[in-house]
């Protein structure tokens, strides 16, 4: 039984708390990592972060894609969509193919 | 040219024919593997494009609304409101198997089935707009779900992609050429081998006939 956490500045999550979903409210680049790396360790499926922490620690957020569980997935914050979540849909795309001939002209 | 140094013999030689065939029929399948991949992949990555572009939306007008809320209210009793959550989320992960990638499969229960359990508050100290706020927000939870297991699939099936291709083409390009020239000098070298026993042998001969009957003398 899992459990589905998000991550990100207090304004952008705090709505999804009443969804139950755990919310961890973070201010700075080292309790991003802290809380990511013991979150990935407890019984968490799906991490949502925002897109805005997510750019703080982006190399961490690359030892776990390769990881079955858990799934982390950037989403949109309170202050607007910086694209980074579609960045890494395409960036998937580039891995797969070699040149992103899916989404290349949209975006 | 021979890329490694390979003993000419005729043991060495079964041994990398038999390397050959195996090489080549792992190739064959590594690429049959890519394509079907490749193509799973193709339809779920278009999924996934679709679904986070409705996330994004949908997030962006439950902040919108949150934001709207919060201007309405005070910050304590906002924060009061929101303290202790009613609904519990409890996720259920299965694996689902795609050509060897094993994906995850979420299912997702909430400790109560009443939907309005979202609502954590009393109704009598907050805006109205929070409520809608909160319902936006619940609405586009089970695509966020979907979104999850796509995205997470796709990363995962790209890595697989990567992967088999390399194999494919170290296969295609560098193996199975490899061993075939080392074939080839070796069945070269052996027939070269043939050719100069048999000349010896005919000299040998020669030289024995010459000796037991001395025809150069005779002349």
């Amino acid at each position: 039984m899992y459990k589905i956490a998000v991550v990100g500045d207090y304004d952008s999550i705090y709505g999804f708390a009443t969804l139950g979903l755990s919310i961890c409210p973070v201010r700075n680049r080292e309790e991003i990592r802290e809380k990511l790396r013991s979150l990935a360790e407890e019984e968490y499926g799906i991490i949502y972060i925002t897109e805005a922490a997510a750019a703080e620690v982006g190399d961490e957020l690359e030892k776990y894609r390769e990881k079955t569980l858990p799934a982390i997935i950037q989403i949109p914050g309170v202050s607007g969509n910086t694209g980074a979540g579609v960045e890494g849909v395409k960036k998937t795309v580039e891995q797969a193919v070699g040149s992103d001939i899916l989404f290349g002209g949209v975006s | 040219m021979a890329a490694k140094q390979v003993n000419p013999t005729r043991m060495e030689l079964t041994r990398l024919k038999k390397k050959r065939l195996t090489a080549i029929r792992g190739h064959k399948l590594l690429k049959d593997k890519r394509d079907e991949l490749m193509r799973q992949y193709l339809d779920l990555v278009r999924e996934n494009m679709e679904v986070r572009k409705k996330v994004e939306s949908g997030i962006k007008s439950a902040n919108r609304n949150f934001v709207i809320a919060k201007a309405g209210m005070s910050e304590a009793a906002l924060n009061t409101a929101l303290m202790a959550p009613k609904q519990e989320i409890y996720l259920e992960a299965g694996e689902k198997n795609v050509m060897s990638v094993d994906i995850p499969a979420f299912e997702y229960k909430t400790r109560t089935a009443d939907e309005n359990d979202i609502y954590s508050y009393g109704f009598a100290f907050t805006s109205s707009d929070l409520d809608g706020a909160v319902k936006s927000l619940a609405d586009i939870l089970p695509d966020m779900i979907r979104l999850a297991e796509c995205e997470k699939a796709c990363q995962l099936m790209a890595a697989e992609i990567e992967k088999t291709r390399r194999r494919v083409n170290a296969l295609e390009h560098v193996i199975i050429p490899e061993t075939e020239e080392s074939i080839k000098y070796i069945t070269m070298k052996l027939d070269e081998n043939e050719r100069s026993t048999q000349i010896r042998l005919m000299k040998v001969k020669d030289m024995m006939l010459e000796e037991a009957h001395h025809y150069k003398e005779k002349e």
